[in-house]
């Protein structure tokens, strides 16, 4: 299962690495990075049919998260990937805000990897 | 005939009348005199009676003799004794011709014309003295005159002198009283103005909490994540190592992520660290102290600090953010915490300006901070700008003021840029400059000597 990633934070490239080390070492999932929304939709044009799921934050710098939502629940109408959102800030408002665009899922950071080990389990 | 006796007599009295004024100063010596000047005119009518009389002729020169005698007696007569005594040659002259026509008539008319011209010499003498007495009367009343007249004017001088020292007191108490007011005032002032600047910074702080607390969040996340995923690679190595035949490679592999695990642990606690450093810096009282700096850092923290804070306040707002950083700037010499309140300020007000912009046009709008630091010769530029809002001229003009703010009431004090301007102009010697384009786009330029 390809994971694409998108947080403006570096490191997370490395936490994931390391939380998910079992399953990317036995192929059970594939994590791709990026660092910026507009990063991310040149990616998923790129990987398009591979990106079955999408883990980002919203509060990045340029296009935000939610943005970021909006704009693949438009150019991807048809092949839907699963969309999870993360934010620092787990206020009522952008919860709500996130499932109206389409949201699959809200998480809340710090991430618990172990449920999240769960959810991406689920999915797949 | 001795009508000239009679007339000297007479005229010496009035005189002396006149010159001790003894009619005002001393009545009763008045009425004395009066008495001797009827008395007078009474021995001039009885020279009539008793012309045959030869002993008689000596009675004119006796009695001017009295009279210039008399005048030495009494101290009222003090003013009149040295012009009484220009009788006596007269009296003298007159005694003796008398004396000899008595003794022998023959004689007496052998040296008559010696007699009457020293008689006439006498009267003159007399007459003269008088004249020159009266001359230097006149003289004497007038310096008299004159000096009352000075004496007068000295009076209504000092007078008015001290008339205008009660003014000047009056004026100077009142003027003294201002003073005190004024000095109270402007004591009030300064101490409420010492206030506003903790208040602005308070204020400035507040707008710093969110994001401090957003930017201290993160790194705190990669700490206890990186601590937990190595505990597990801890886990993992130890039941490799213990297995009969170990996989080398994947040992390897372990510890070599396990150490980049702790380098990791080590670089986002110091920059949780840092965060908490900065905010205590910007709430402290500036030390005054000059501090060698790294102006790129500064600028990429505060850059993040202030996008967070209003992030914080404002869900939906999102900026981009470009930081163009000269790798040659190298530290330079600054107040820190100073400094980093006029950035923050400048920055907050450049993601309001972008906030505000894309509140009014949402669509094809992307909202853009850019933090740009430029090395001169012998001197730093920092140059913050933003395609938001922008100013009217108007605006433009009053920004440096104190307590101008175009925000709503009670969402700015109005002291920010005051205060950036001071910290700059005078905390630097630097100078502080801003172009703008109303609708369009600002951009602040702080220039810093080396």
């Amino acid at each position: 299962m390809n994971i694409l990633v998108v947080d403006d934070e570096r490191d997370v490239q490395t936490l994931f690495e390391q939380r998910f080390r079992r399953e990317i070492r036995n192929g059970e999932f594939r994590f791709f990075f990026t660092f910026s929304g507009e990063e991310a939709l040149s990616c998923l044009e790129k990987e398009d049919s591979e990106i079955v799921l999408i883990l980002s934050d919203i509060n990045m710098p340029g296009m935000s998260g939610l943005e970021l939502l909006q704009s693949i629940r438009q150019t991807h109408p048809h092949s839907p990937p699963v969309v999870m959102m993360i934010t620092a800030y787990g206020d009522e408002e952008t919860h709500a805000q996130a499932l109206e665009l389409g949201a699959n899922d809200f998480l809340t950071k710090p991430l618990n990897f172990g449920e999240l080990k769960d959810k991406l389990k689920e999915t797949l | 005939m001795s009508t000239t006796s009679f007339l000297i007599a007479f005229f010496f009295i009035n005189y002396v009348r006149k010159a001790i004024q003894s009619e005002a100063k001393y009545p009763e010596l008045d009425r004395l005199i009066v008495s001797v000047r009827y008395f007078t005119l009474g021995l001039f009518g009885m020279q009539f009676i008793f012309d045959d009389l030869d002993i008689f002729r000596l009675v004119w020169p006796a009695y001017l003799a009295f009279l210039v005698w008399t005048s030495h007696k009494r101290e009222e007569f003090e003013p009149v004794r040295s012009t009484s005594l220009a009788l006596l040659p007269y009296v003298a002259i007159t005694l003796v011709g008398e004396l000899i026509r008595m003794i022998s008539t023959d004689f007496y008319h052998q040296y008559d014309a010696f007699f009457e011209a020293g008689k006439f010499f006498a009267f003159i003498w007399v007459f003269i003295l008088w004249l020159n007495n009266r001359k230097q009367e006149k003289a004497l009343e007038a310096e008299r005159l004159k000096l009352e007249k000075q004496e007068e004017l000295g009076r209504v001088t000092e007078e008015q002198r001290s008339q205008l020292e009660v003014l000047v007191a009056e004026r100077t108490a009142e003027l003294t009283l201002q003073k005190e007011e004024l000095e109270k005032a402007l004591n009030h002032l300064k101490a409420t103005q010492n206030q506003l600047i903790h208040a602005e910074k308070m204020a400035s702080l507040g707008e710093l909490t969110a994001g401090i607390a957003h930017e201290i969040q993160n790194p705190l996340n990669f700490v206890n994540n990186f601590s937990e995923v190595s505990v597990e690679l801890v886990e993992e190595l130890r039941e490799e190592s213990q297995k009969p035949e170990r996989d080398v490679e994947l040992i390897t592999d372990l510890l070599s992520d396990i150490e980049q695990n702790l380098q990791k642990i080590q670089h986002h606690g110091k920059r949780a660290d840092s965060i908490v450093k900065g905010m205590l810096q910007h709430s402290r009282t500036s030390s005054g102290q000059k501090e060698n700096v790294d102006l790129n850092a500064m600028a990429d923290e505060y850059l993040r600090l202030a996008y967070h804070g209003l992030r914080a306040k404002d869900k939906t707002f999102n900026a981009k953010m470009v930081t163009e950083l000269d790798p040659t700037l190298g530290k330079v010499n600054v107040l820190p915490q100073d400094l980093g309140r006029v950035l923050l300020n400048m920055l907050t007000n450049a993601f309001y300006a972008v906030s505000e912009k894309k509140r009014q046009q949402p669509q094809g709008y992307d909202p853009t901070v850019w933090i740009v630091t430029q090395s001169r010769p012998g001197q730093v530029i920092i140059r913050i700008r933003d395609n938001g809002t922008g100013m009217p001229d108007s605006v433009k003009q009053k920004i440096f003021q104190p307590f101008f703010t175009t925000k709503p009431t009670g969402q700015g004090t109005g002291l920010g840029l005051s205060l950036s301007y001071d910290i700059i102009t005078k905390g630097h010697g630097g100078s502080l400059e801003v172009v703008t384009q109303e609708g369009t786009c600002t951009e602040f330029i702080i220039r810093l000597p080396r």
